[in-house]
């Protein structure tokens, strides 16, 4: 290779990988690209730890993220709702996030409004609102859920919401079901809930890749299953979607698995990048050295 | 106009030419186009089953947020190339839109039925929230103070008393600390130990040996070990004690990277949400 090129794909201006990776990723979404996905065991651990629940039993959707995370989080709550309404479990949805609740009307308009229209808010499921004060809220709401929530999202009273009438606190929940895009999330819901009450709270967590490296340590003693990024919302999504749902599953229930194919061209992307920067950088130091 | 000014302008301007004629020109009719139906008296999007029954119908509102969605999206794009006009716009659109969400959220969620609403019940139920207790909690005077430390706060924007507002402060730091410090210590500190104690020797359901669960935690007790040594300046990093702190080091950096792998599947699942955004629900494009 001559060293004008070498010299030239060194100092390569940056916006053509920027148009790389465009490509790498919009070329699989135009092409529908899907590759199958085989679950690991801490998706598993998710999918059984929800299985274990019986019908009726309450568990708490805690959507701890907002639009800028949708793009990784929002399969797995999709598949939460979906996997919790199957199961016919009572639902009871609240964020730490300013933006969590429309995260969660959005999750309760794509699967239960349009697919379990039976189920009857208030009875079946309810959401509680956003609340600010971090980690406060979970230390409060872990021994009194009325002291801070007074009204659902809706500003209804929530001793006039018939499936609240009977819940004093989070300990009431027989399993926690949090999804997280960071602070105050997994983290906190492990600090404050299942640390401090471990034989009556129980968790598992959906979180980012960023977040993920930093909660593998809670696995299995304090967090139950854990799905770490898009991979993890793929690989539980197929679970759920092979158990629950009869034919083709719809697009808003593929959501995961479909944007696993981007995936993986855009990391083919960068291990091709991260090998031929380090080539680049190798033959530079060779050619000063002549 | 500078020249990138000029190029970017003149992208939009083909992007939006194309979206119009991809609009009017979709067999499908959905480019362009959000669909919705009713559901148990709410409008909720509607699918391809709902469009081909008729119960389907176009939103206007709903399609005039999709497209400045969509130029929204590629505003912020625009960034790529170079800082411009377009991507300052879109950035202080979503700053100043945040803060007020944030504020309004903030007042109507906390101010009004947990301040407010426990110290005056009636009166919140009258003006704000009809479906709140009028009747007041025994005990709620309490709540006088977060009022009081409240009020103090805001006077952080009076500059000749502003100095007020450091005690409240000084109040949030010090319960923060608190809290955080015994957390820290039972979830992260005591239960990490607990959980890096492990048998070496693992028997499965038979009684035999589980090899490969031995070596894991075998493994895992190693490895803290040795980053801890890494982490240990009081002793020379020479002879074992250099070699344990050198594996420490490799140990380290195989973390870092799977971190930084998980980040860079997290990026490309956003980016993945944006095109897909562009091209199916806005173009309704596929090849």
């Amino acid at each position: 290779m001559g060293i004008a090129v070498i010299e030239k794909l060194a100092n390569l201006d940056r916006r053509w990988i920027f148009l790389l990776m465009f490509l790498a990723v919009s070329i699989p979404i135009l092409l529908e690209l899907e590759f199958p996905e085989k679950p690991t065991k801490l998706a598993r651990d998710v999918f059984d730890e929800i299985e274990k629940l019986q019908p009726g039993d309450k568990v708490l959707l805690a959507f701890d993220y907002d639009p800028a995370s949708e793009g990784e989080l929002g399969p797995m709550a999709t598949s939460f709702i979906l996997h919790c309404a199957n199961k016919k479990l009572k639902m009871y949805f609240l964020s730490l996030f300013p933006v969590g609740p429309q995260m969660v009307e959005d999750g309760i308009t794509k699967v239960i409004l349009t697919d379990f229209p039976d189920l009857v808010y208030g009875e079946d499921y309810v959401n509680l609102g956003y609340k600010p004060g971090y980690e406060g809220v979970i230390k409060v709401i872990m021994t009194d859920l009325r002291e801070l929530y007074t009204t659902d999202a809706r500003g209804q009273n929530i001793d006039q919401i018939p499936m609240c009438q009977d819940v004093e606190s989070i300990q009431d929940m027989k399993l926690i079901l949090n999804v997280s895009a960071g602070y105050p999330g997994s983290k906190e819901w492990v600090q404050y809930g299942v640390t401090a009450y471990p034989d009556k709270i129980a968790m598992v967590a959906g979180v980012t890749g960023v977040q993920a490296p930093y909660m593998y340590p809670y696995v299995p003693k304090q967090l139950k299953g854990l799905l770490g990024a898009i991979k993890g919302a793929a690989e539980y999504e197929t679970l759920v979607n092979e158990k629950y749902v009869k034919g083709e599953p719809k697009p808003e229930y593929r959501e995961g698995v479909r944007r696993m194919g981007p995936q993986l061209v855009a990391h083919l992307l960068m291990i091709f990048l991260i090998l031929a920067g380090n080539i680049l950088y190798f033959l530079q130091k060779r050619i000063q050295r002549l | 106009m500078k020249f990138e000014h000029t190029i970017l302008t003149l992208f939009f301007v083909l992007v939006a030419a194309f979206a119009i004629w991809q609009s009017l020109n979709d067999p499908e009719k959905l480019a362009g186009r959000v669909y919705v139906k009713q559901v148990a008296g709410e409008w909720v999007p509607a699918d391809e089953i709902d469009r081909k029954a008729g119960i389907a119908e176009v939103s206007l509102s709903r399609s005039i947020g999709l497209w400045v969605g969509a130029f929204f999206t590629m505003f912020i794009f625009s960034f790529l190339y170079r800082d411009n006009p377009f991507y300052k716009m879109a950035e202080a659109t979503v700053v100043g839109v945040s803060a007020g969400y944030v504020m309004v959220v903030g007042f109507w969620t906390t101010i009004i039925p947990n301040l407010l609403g426990k110290l005056t019940p009636g009166l919140i139920q009258q003006w704000a929230m009809p479906g709140l207790s009028p009747e007041q909690a025994p005990g709620a005077w309490v709540y006088i103070f977060p009022l009081v430390l409240g009020i103090m706060l805001m006077m952080r924007l009076v500059p000749k008393v502003s100095w007020i507002s450091v005690w409240p402060l000084a109040f949030i730091i010090g319960t923060t600390a608190g809290l955080r410090m015994v957390a820290f210590l039972e979830a992260d500190f005591l239960s990490q130990i607990e959980n890096s104690i492990v048998p070496f020797v693992v028997l499965d359901k038979t009684n035999s040996i589980d090899y490969w669960q031995s070596f894991q935690n075998i493994f895992l007790v190693v490895s803290i070990l040795a980053c801890l040594v890494y982490f240990f300046f009081s002793i020379e990093h020479k002879g074992a004690v250099g070699k344990v702190s050198r594996f420490g080091i490799w140990i380290l950096m195989i973390t870092f990277g799977a971190m930084f792998g998980m980040t860079v599947m997290g990026r490309i699942a956003l980016l993945a949400i944006r095109l897909e955004f562009l091209f199916r629900d806005w173009l309704n494009l596929h090849l």
